[in-house]
C-alpha cells in the first residue's frame, strides 16, 4: 500500500487530468492488490458491505457497466442498474432530478455514463454521492484510462519516453484523450494518427506529435493504442468508406512490423474487426485487449473501495 | 416637471462634452447643460461624483414576448434594462410567432409604452417566419415603426434571398442586421474550435465559420447598397474583413457584446451551460482583436446580446443548453471592470460605443443629451464595488457566466423621457 498520505476518499473521479501522478499510483497499488482477489476462489470480499452503488448509464456498454457490477459486488456492496431506456428518463426526466432521486435512496456511489461531455461534471455538481464518471461524451473515460495505465505497467513498462501511438478517431474519443492526458503527465512522447477529418483541430496542443499517415506514427512505437472507428462516422462524411479506411488507417500486421517488435497493443473495446483492427492483430500474442478487460475490473474495485471505505487498511479486505 | 441633476461628471460623446455641470430637465427633454444652475424644480439629484450620461441604447436584446413569456417578457426584460442603465433596447424577432408583420410591430411597440420601462425598438424579420424562404413585408413594418430587420440567430443562408433583402430595402433606408455564421461549417459545433475544445472533447465552430458569412454579407453589402450591420462580431477574421471594408465606404457597421469582449473560451472549461453562446466565447486572440476593433473604430457598438432562457432549460447538460443568457444588468459593471478601471478605455470611448454610435447607426432619437433630446440618462457610479448575483436580478433568465463576478461601476438612475425608472438598484413603480 501507498504509504502517502494521498487519499481518495469521498472524491468524484471525473477525469485523468485533475489527479496527479501520486493518485494514479494509488490505484495501481490498490489495484494491484485487487486483482489477486479476483483471481481466489471465492472472489468476495466484505470491503464494500452495506454500501450501495448505482449504475447510472445513458449509453449502451458491455464491458464497463458489468465490469463495475462484478467489481462492486466482488466487494460486497449492492449494486443497482439503470439504463436510460428503462427509465423515467424515456418520460423526460432531467439529469438533476434522476442524480437526485437516485441519491435520495441513500447510494453512496453513481456511476454514469453518459453522451455528452462534461456530464459528469455537472453531476458531481448536484450530487453528494461519489461520482464515477464511466464515460462522458468525447469527454472523458478515467476507468479506462487507468486500466490501460495498469496493464501497460504489468508488462514492466515505464511511461518515460515510451512512444505511444494513438490511432484513429481522435476527435469523437473519451479513450484518447484521457489516455493523452495521462500519458502526457506521465512523461510519454504521445503520437496520435489517423484521417485530418477524425483529429481535433489543434490537437497538437494538448501536447502530442500529430502524423497524417499512421506508418509515422507506428514508426518505432512502444505501444499502439488503436481507436474504435464508429460507423456513424462515415455516415456523416468524415471518412469516404470503411474499405478505405481499413486499407489506409487500419492497423494490420505489415503495418505494425514498423513499430518496436515488443509493441504492446490496446483497444478499448468493442473492436471492428476488419475496420480499425485486422483479425490477426486482434488475437496476436502482444495484443493485450482482454487483459484490459481483466484488469478493468480490479481497477475499477479499487476505485470503488478508495473513494468508498478511504482506502483504510488493505487488511480489511481479508 | 422640472429635475435638475447637480454637480455630475456629464459625458456626451455626441458633443464632445466630459466635465463637471449642471443638467436641467423640463417635460421629459434635456433643458439645458450649465455650471450652477439656479431655477425652481421638483426634484434636485445630487450627482457629485458620478456620471451623468446619454441612458444606454442596447441594439441586441431579446424580450421573448410573444410566445416565450417563461424566458422573459416586456414588463421583466425593460425591468432588467432600466436596472442597468439601458434606457432604449432593440428586440429581435426569435419569438413565437415570429415578428414578421406590422400587426406585431405595432402589437409589441403599443404593449411596451404601455407596460415597458425603457424604450423599446423592434427589429423584424427579413424573412418570413425567420424560415429563409420569402421576403417579410419589409416596407410595412418599416411604416409601422421597424428599427431594422435580421433574421437573427437564422443566417439568410440563400445568397440570392439576402441579396433581394439588400436591394429592396434600401427604398425604405432601414439596416439588415446579418447573424453571420456560416451554419454549414458551424453546424457541428457547440463551442469555439481550438486547443480548449479539442480537451473538452466538445465539437468546435471554427472561427471561419464568421469569417466566411461577413465576407459574403460585406459583398452583399457592396453590390447592393444596402446598409449591413454584422450582429456580434467575435473572430479576429471577421473584424479584419469589416476593417477592410469601412476602408473602402462600404455601408458596413458591425456591434460586439460584452462577453465577447470580456471571456475567453477557458470559461467553458467547467462545462457550465451559462457559457453556451452563438457565437462562442472565442480565444484571446480573438479577445484581443475586438479589443483593438473597438478601440479602432472598426466596431461600432457594445451590446449584450441579452438572451434569457428559463432555468430549467440552462440547467441541463452542456451541449443541450441553448445559446444566450442574460446581460442588461451586469453590462455596466463589466465593461467599467474590464475596459475603464483597466486603464484600456476612456469613459467617453465606453458612452460612445453603448450609447452614441448605437443610435446613430439606427437613426435613434436617443444617445445624446444636447437640448430638446428626450431626458434619457444613466447615472453611472464609476467606483461602486458590487458583485454580481443573478438572484437579484429583474430578468427572468437568471443564467449569466459573470454571476458571483466582483465587479466596479455600476448604474445608480436610470431616467426615460425625464422620470426616474430606477434608483439605487431597484426598479421604480410605475
Amino acid at each position: 500500500m501507498a504509504k502517502s498520505n494521498i487519499s481518495l476518499s469521498g472524491k468524484d473521479i471525473l477525469d485523468l487530468e485533475s489527479m496527479s501522478i501520486e493518485e494514479y499510483e494509488l490505484v495501481m497499488q490498490t489495484a494491484a492488490e485487487m486483482k489477486k482477489i479476483m483471481k481466489r476462489d471465492i472472489k468476495k470480499v466484505p470491503s464494500l458491505r452495506g454500501k450501495s452503488i448505482v449504475n447510472l448509464f445513458y449509453e449502451a456498454s458491455t464491458r464497463t457497466r458489468t465490469s463495475f457490477e462484478l467489481a462492486g459486488k466482488y466487494l460486497g456492496a449492492d449494486v443497482v442498474n439503470i439504463t436510460s431506456s428503462g427509465s423515467s428518463v424515456t418520460k423526460g426526466e432531467c439529469l438533476r432530478d434522476t442524480i437526485l432521486t437516485v441519491q435520495s435512496m441513500a447510494c453512496d456511489a453513481i456511476v454514469m455514463r453518459h453522451p455528452i461531455e462534461g456530464a459528469a461534471n455537472y453531476a458531481a455538481d448536484i450530487a453528494d454521492a461519489v461520482i464515477i464518471n464511466a464515460g462522458d461524451g468525447a469527454h472523458a473515460h478515467p476507468t479506462q484510462g487507468l486500466l490501460d495505465m495498469f496493464t501497460i505497467r504489468e508488462q514492466g513498462r515505464d511511461f518515460k519516453n515510451l512512444k505511444m501511438a494513438i490511432i484513429g478517431d481522435v476527435l469523437y474519443s473519451r479513450v484518447a484523450r484521457t489516455n493523452i492526458a495521462a500519458w502526457t503527465k506521465l512523461g510519454a512522447d504521445v503520437h496520435v494518427a489517423g484521417p485530418m477529418t477524425l483529429l481535433p483541430h489543434d490537437v497538437e496542443q494538448l501536447g502530442v506529435t500529430v502524423h497524417k499517415r499512421v506508418e509515422e506514427a507506428l514508426e518505432g512505437a512502444d505501444v499502439v493504442d488503436i481507436l474504435r472507428i464508429q460507423l456513424e462516422r462515415q455516415k456523416n462524411g468524415l471518412f469516404p468508406t470503411p474499405r478505405e479506411y481499413a486499407r489506409i488507417f487500419g492497423i494490420n500486421e505489415e503495418r505494425l512490423k514498423l513499430a518496436k517488435p515488443d509493441v504492446l497493443i490496446l483497444h478499448p473495446g468493442p473492436m471492428n474487426r476488419g475496420l480499425e483492427i485486422s483479425w490477426d492483430v486482434g488475437y496476436a500474442d502482444n495484443a493485450l485487449i482482454r487483459k484490459e478487460v481483466e484488469n478493468g475490473v480490479a481497477v475499477r474495485m479499487a476505485l470503488l473501495f478508495l473513494t468508498l471505505t478511504g482506502g483504510k487498511k488493505i487488511e480489511n479486505l481479508d | 416637471m422640472k429635475i435638475l441633476i447637480k454637480n455630475g461628471r456629464i459625458v456626451d460623446p455626441s458633443q464632445n462634452l466630459d466635465s463637471v455641470q449642471d443638467l436641467l430637465i423640463e417635460d421629459g427633454k434635456v433643458k439645458a447643460i450649465a455650471k450652477n444652475i439656479m431655477v425652481n424644480v421638483d426634484e434636485v439629484y445630487d450627482a457629485q461624483g458620478l456620471i451623468v450620461a446619454p441612458g444606454l441604447v442596447d441594439v441586441h436584446t431579446h424580450l421573448r414576448e410573444p410566445g416565450l413569456e417563461a424566458k422573459e417578457d416586456i414588463v421583466s426584460g425593460t425591468q432588467a434594462a432600466a436596472a442597468g442603465g439601458v434606457t432604449t433596447i432593440a428586440c429581435m424577432p426569435n419569438t413565437k410567432p415570429v415578428i414578421d408583420n406590422s400587426i406585431i410591430v405595432s402589437g409589441i411597440k403599443e404593449r411596451a409604452k404601455r407596460e415597458g420601462y425603457v424604450n423599446v425598438e423592434i427589429i423584424g424579420a427579413i424573412t418570413k417566419g425567420q424560415e429563409g424562404k420569402e421576403l417579410a413585408e419589409l416596407g410595412d413594418m418599416t411604416e409601422k415603426g421597424a428599427m431594422a430587420f435580421s433574421d437573427d440567430g437564422h443566417y439568410v443562408k440563400n445568397t440570392r434571398l439576402f441579396a433581394l433583402a439588400g436591394k429592396y430595402i434600401t427604398a425604405f433606408d432601414k439596416v439588415l442586421i446579418s447573424h453571420s455564421i456560416d451554419p454549414e461549417l458551424g453546424s457541428e459545433g457547440f463551442m469555439h474550435e481550438g486547443a480548449i475544445s479539442a480537451r473538452m472533447g466538445v465539437a468546435g465552430v471554427p472561427a471561419i465559420a464568421e469569417d466566411i458569412a461577413v465576407a459574403r454579407d460585406v459583398l452583399i453589402a457592396e453590390y447592393t447598397g444596402a446598409r449591413v450591420h454584422i450582429a456580434h462580431v467575435a473572430s479576429k477574421g471577421a473584424v479584419e474583413i469589416i476593417r477592410q471594408a469601412k476602408k473602402r465606404g462600404l455601408p458596413v457597421t458591425c456591434e460586439v457584446t460584452v462577453h465577447h469582449l470580456t471571456l475567453t473560451d477557458e470559461a467553458c472549461l467547467s462545462y457550465n451551460t451559462a457559457t453556451r453562446v452563438s457565437p462562442p466565447l472565442r480565444s484571446s486572440e480573438h479577445v484581443e482583436a475586438m479589443r483593438t476593433a473597438l478601440k479602432d473604430g472598426t466596431i461600432d457598438a457594445i451590446v449584450t446580446d441579452h438572451a434569457p432562457h428559463a432555468p430549467e432549460e440552462k440547467d441541463v447538460e452542456f451541449r443541450y443548453a441553448p445559446c444566450g443568457f442574460c446581460g442588461l444588468e451586469t453590462s455596466i459593471g463589466v465593461i467599467f471592470t474590464e475596459l475603464y478601471h483597466t486603464n484600456l478605455f476612456t469613459i467617453s470611448e465606453i458612452i460612445g460605443k453603448m450609447s452614441t454610435e448605437p443610435a446613430n447607426i439606427f437613426s435613434l432619437n436617443a444617445g445624446s443629451l444636447k437640448e430638446g433630446k428626450p431626458a434619457d440618462i444613466v447615472i453611472i457610479d464609476p467606483n461602486k464595488e458590487w458583485v454580481v448575483d443573478n438572484m437579484k436580478f429583474y430578468t427572468r433568465g437568471k443564467v449569466t457566466p459573470f454571476n458571483g463576478k466582483a465587479l466596479k461601476g455600476k448604474a445608480v438612475a436610470t431616467l426615460v423621457a425625464g422620470k426616474f425608472v430606477m434608483r439605487d438598484g431597484v426598479v421604480c413603480v410605475k
